[in-house]
């Protein structure tokens, strides 16, 4: 198909969908790719924009997508769409920011039933931060809990939001789609750009391919993007030939060319995904446009663990697999780490826990690797008595405490929505967590609650948590608010008299013994009984705060043995010593490779 | 085997070919035990047991002083066979006795009584130099008190051998679903413990110390067959479901016979022998074997016999067993000691390569 070389600028909208997980982003944007033939009935399948396997098994988007539509409106003219898919959760919120960058409007969709959540809250402010139209959408009205009158009250009483335009549809049955289509072309505003002026691109995303290598999508704010053209990244400094341009409908379609206002891909031999610096400005190698777009905030890593393997034989395979994952998501980082217990294996950094789950989950079951993960921890500024600052990643680095003078901790400010009959279980769960609650404000039967927490005490398990006292009602989103002081201590894990550094943790000085206790009584459970009797304690420097013991193994002897049960004897015997291969041994101990996290697990009632 | 008329014939000339097949595979040899065992084996007609014997005395060389043993039920009925037995050859009885309290037989689905036990077990003593009984202990809601005195009864009786077995509760049977379902009382692991014990005092005190993990003998009076598979010794086994471990060329080899009897049989008559499988066992296997049936002997393993069969202990796990008195060398013997023998499948776990 002739592709027109340029579209007038009023003709284009750019923009992304904002939904909390689950209510109906991915099957909008289904259906809106469907209406307006991106695809056939034949390559339709549900969230066609979730292409990796994990994002499909999680019903979340991971990597941004985008998707140009055609869309022949009641006016007559046909309009160039561009959709941005974002990431729906709060690990990814960076990747959110940047989406929302590349357009002018957003849809906000709501489920009619269950109303605003935290993320969508967080997500929409980012929106009107960058000066978005943003059209309400009820979607799942199709439902008999649907209440569309009652959250269209909630999306004006919790976000501020004048929702009287406030479009009710089912993306299910595809009722009311096509007002969403006419929506984005009369209510969102079209692109500015000067077709004249020298090229100047906003470097959205970049990924990996094995086919094209690293593929960049860029949005044109001005001027001409064309294949065969030399360009450069201004703040990474470096020039690359463009060898291909094309749009994702949502298949990729080659066009050559890219003009202001519209958003598409480009290749130029780039090699990896860390050369390419998200937000960074796209211009001409020899003709460059004056000032670069004022990009983003680099995403850095909050959540760092210890990644080890299973079998140490597996580490040179673990090295490649991280640098393979790597290739492709330049915002988890890692390096090697020695550890007494576990012996190599890598610290790494993530951008929450549900990015360090999915790195896990990808490195087991995309390169078959049993991995051990030590404790997760957040990033502790120490100050030394000597004036020198060190930040801390791993609590096994902590030095002698005489030495040190103080130790701050990241802090966050938490907003979490949630139905009131949920709220005093979430508030002394925040309090336990030692927050502060900062404001506490309803809307109907719905309460906001605002506090600050410290990062360290979310890491882990909050989330789990917050969705088990609330039944799965409350919704979370967090940013982290600076770094203050705190009396933190570091809490060693002794079992059998040896120091685990990989069960070591920094954590406040009154919760440790809980802490402490708590770890203990998880170890006693998880640890199988040996021939001796192993003592666990949990110790601040030298004092022990906690102590469990699991007793010795008392019979286990086989009390008939002839010459017809040798062969079934002696293959239990392979079988026992291949169960002793998946343990670590620490001194005489063996612990079971899924100990290291599930001690961590606090168990509150 | 089937007994009675034609069908025992048949089967006695199953043995009899099967028997030969052995002998071809072992060439000569001195056969120094043999023993009748699995199923019922004191409900064959004499006349089969003597001619048995006879093939296995035409075959190889049956030692002067062969043990020759036999498994019965302690019930009237076999016990009537018993002259006939004695013979013919027979010179050893082992009586599944199980229990000498009537509501436990019952429990354990055994047809005898105790009284027919003891009886029957009056019998085997009037014709045979050596008899052996069989109890199992450990017993739902057995407590050490009652098992020493059924303990103390059964040493009454005068034998020179026992066999004393805890209750093992096999994974998917009707007593491993009661068990799971709390209704079967067996003592825990902490009670098992001391009954094992206990039992290692009392009968060591009666001049019967534990010669193997659940065997108990006066000296002298060990069963010499079942030594021979706990010290890796070569064995032939003959008849549906036996197993064997044969030098053959100086390979060390499994044997295995079908199980189902009539299968055997046909497959016997077929082709001359029972056999399903037949290969050489890996020395790695072989010294797994080594060291499993070795260590629950009181007497330990040789270590000169072990380096000779290629194999080794590990270096770590001997010294961390040596450390925690699980073991103990002597005199180029390996053995585990009283406390180890208790938790012997996880010592053994750390002590194979």
């Amino acid at each position: 198909m002739a592709e027109p070389k340029t579209v007038p600028l009023a003709l284009i909208r750019n923009f992304s969908i904002i939904a909390h997980i689950d209510h109906g982003k991915s099957t909008l944007a289904d259906r809106l790719i469907q209406t307006c033939g991106g695809l056939s009935a034949r390559e339709m399948r549900e969230q066609v924009l979730d292409s990796m396997e994990l994002e499909r098994e999680r019903g979340i988007t991971i990597k941004a997508q985008t998707v140009r539509l055609d869309y022949t409106a009641k006016d007559g003219q046909t309009y160039r769409l561009n959709l941005i898919d974002t990431p729906g959760h709060v690990d990814f919120a960076y990747e959110v920011n940047r989406s929302l960058a590349a357009c002018e409007g957003s849809l906000l969709v709501v489920d009619a039933s269950q109303g605003v959540e935290a993320q969508t809250l967080a997500n929409v402010y980012q929106a009107l931060d960058n000066d978005h139209e943003v059209i309400p959408v009820l979607n799942k009205v199709d439902l008999p809990a649907a209440e569309p009158e009652r959250i269209q009250q909630q999306i004006e009483d919790v976000i501020g939001l004048d929702a009287s335009g406030a479009l009710p549809i089912s993306a299910k049955t595809g009722e009311g789609v096509a007002d969403v289509l006419e929506a984005i072309v009369t209510r969102l505003p079209a692109p500015k750009g000067d077709e004249a002026a020298p090229l100047k691109a906003l470097l959205v995303d970049s990924w990996y391919d094995a086919y094209l290598g690293v593929i960049v999508l860029v949005r044109i704010i001005d001027g001409h993007l064309k294949k065969g053209q030399k360009v450069k990244l201004m703040a990474s400094g470096t020039s690359h030939l463009i060898e291909r341009v094309g749009v994702f409908r949502p298949k990729q379609e080659m066009t050559g060319h890219l003009g202001p206002g519209e958003i598409g891909f480009f290749t130029a031999a780039i090699k990896q995904v860390a050369d390419t610096r998200v937000g960074d400005t796209v211009t001409d190698d020899k003709a460059p446009c004056a000032a670069p777009l004022p990009g983003f905030k680099e995403a850095q890593p909050v959540v760092f663990c210890g990644l080890f393997p299973v079998d140490a034989a597996e580490f040179e395979d673990l090295r490649e697999a991280m640098a393979r994952l790597r290739l492709n998501d330049a915002s988890f980082s890692f390096e090697m780490e020695t550890s007494a217990a576990l012996g190599f294996g890598f610290r790494c950094g993530f951008l929450g826990l549900l990015h360090l789950e999915i790195i896990r989950e990808r490195l087991e079951r995309e390169f078959d690797i049993d991995l051990i993960t030590t404790a997760p921890s957040v990033i502790y500024k120490i100050h030394m008595t000597d004036g020198a600052e060190i930040e801390l990643h791993n609590p096994a680095d902590m030095p002698d405490p005489v030495k040190i003078e103080r130790i701050e901790e990241p802090w966050i400010e938490a907003t979490i929505l949630v139905p009131d009959e949920h709220l005093g279980a979430v508030l002394k769960l925040c309090e336990d967590r030692r927050g502060r609650q900062q404001t506490l404000t309803y809307a109907g039967t719905r309460a906001m609650v605002v506090y600050e927490l410290p990062l360290n005490e979310v890491v882990f398990d909050f989330y789990d948590r917050l969705k088990s006292v609330s039944r799965g009602y409350a919704s979370f989103d967090y940013h982290i608010v600076g770094y203050e002081p705190g009396p933190l201590v570091k809490m060693s894990l002794l079992v059998n008299a040896e120091p685990v550094d990989a069960l070591s943790i920094i954590v406040h000085r009154d919760r440790a013994e809980a802490r402490g206790r708590a770890m203990c009584e998880r170890l006693k459970d998880l640890i199988p009984r040996h021939l001796f009797k192993i003592p666990i304690q949990a110790a601040l420097g030298g004092k022990v705060i906690a102590r469990e013991t699991i007793a010795a193994l008392r019979k286990d002897v086989t009390a008939k043995c002839y010459g017809g049960d040798v062969t079934r004897k002696r293959k239990l015997l392979d079988k026992q010593k291949a169960g002793k291969k998946r343990m670590r041994q620490f001194g005489q101990v063996e612990i079971p490779q899924a100990a290291f996290i599930a001690a961590l697990k606090i168990e509150e009632n | 085997m089937r007994h009675g008329g034609i069908d025992e014939e048949r089967f006695l000339a199953a043995y009899r070919t099967e028997l030969d097949h052995m002998a071809a595979l072992t060439g000569p040899r001195k056969v120094a035990s043999v023993f009748f065992g699995g199923g019922t084996p004191s409900l064959m007609a004499p006349a089969t047991v003597a001619a048995i014997l006879d093939q296995i005395a035409t075959n190889w060389r049956l030692a002067g002083d062969a043990e020759i043993t036999l498994e019965a039920n302690p019930t009237s009925v076999e016990a009537a066979n018993f002259a006939q037995l004695r013979q013919v050859g027979v010179n050893r009885v082992s009586l599944g006795v199980q229990a000498l309290d009537d509501a436990a037989l019952k429990a354990l689905g055994r047809q005898h009584s105790a009284a027919e036990a003891k009886a029957a077990l009056g019998v085997a003593r009037d014709h045979f130099e050596r008899v052996s009984i069989d109890l199992i202990y450990a017993r739902p809601y057995q407590n050490v008190r009652r098992w020493q005195r059924e303990l103390e009864a059964a040493l009454e009786l005068g034998v020179d051998h026992l066999s004393l077995y805890q209750l093992t509760i096999e994974p998917n049977t009707p007593f491993a679903a009661l068990n799971a379902a709390g209704k079967l009382l067996v003592p825990d692991s902490e009670s098992a413990a001391e009954l094992f014990e206990a039992t290692q005092a009392i009968t060591e005190q009666a001049g019967l110390a534990a010669y193997e993990i659940s065997n108990h003998a006066r000296p002298g009076e060990e069963c010499r067959h079942n030594l021979l598979y706990w010290r890796s010794g070569d064995y032939a086994g003959v008849g549906p479901g036996a197993h064997a471990r044969l030098t053959i060329e100086g390979v060390r080899t499994h044997l295995a016979t079908l199980r189902p009897p009539e299968a055997w049989r046909d497959q016997v008559e077929a082709e001359g022998h029972g056999l399903e499988d037949q290969h050489a066992l890996a020395s790695s296997e072989h010294v797994s074997e080594f060291l499993l049936m070795g260590l629950r002997l009181a007497e330990g393993i040789d270590l000169q016999r072990l380096a000779a069969i290629g194999g080794e202990i590990d270096a770590e796990g001997l010294a961390m067993m040596r450390a925690q008195g699980m073991v103990e060398i002597d005199e180029g013997w390996l053995r585990v000691s009283d406390q180890g023998r208790l938790v012997l499948n996880a010592v053994i776990a750390e002590l194979v390569a």
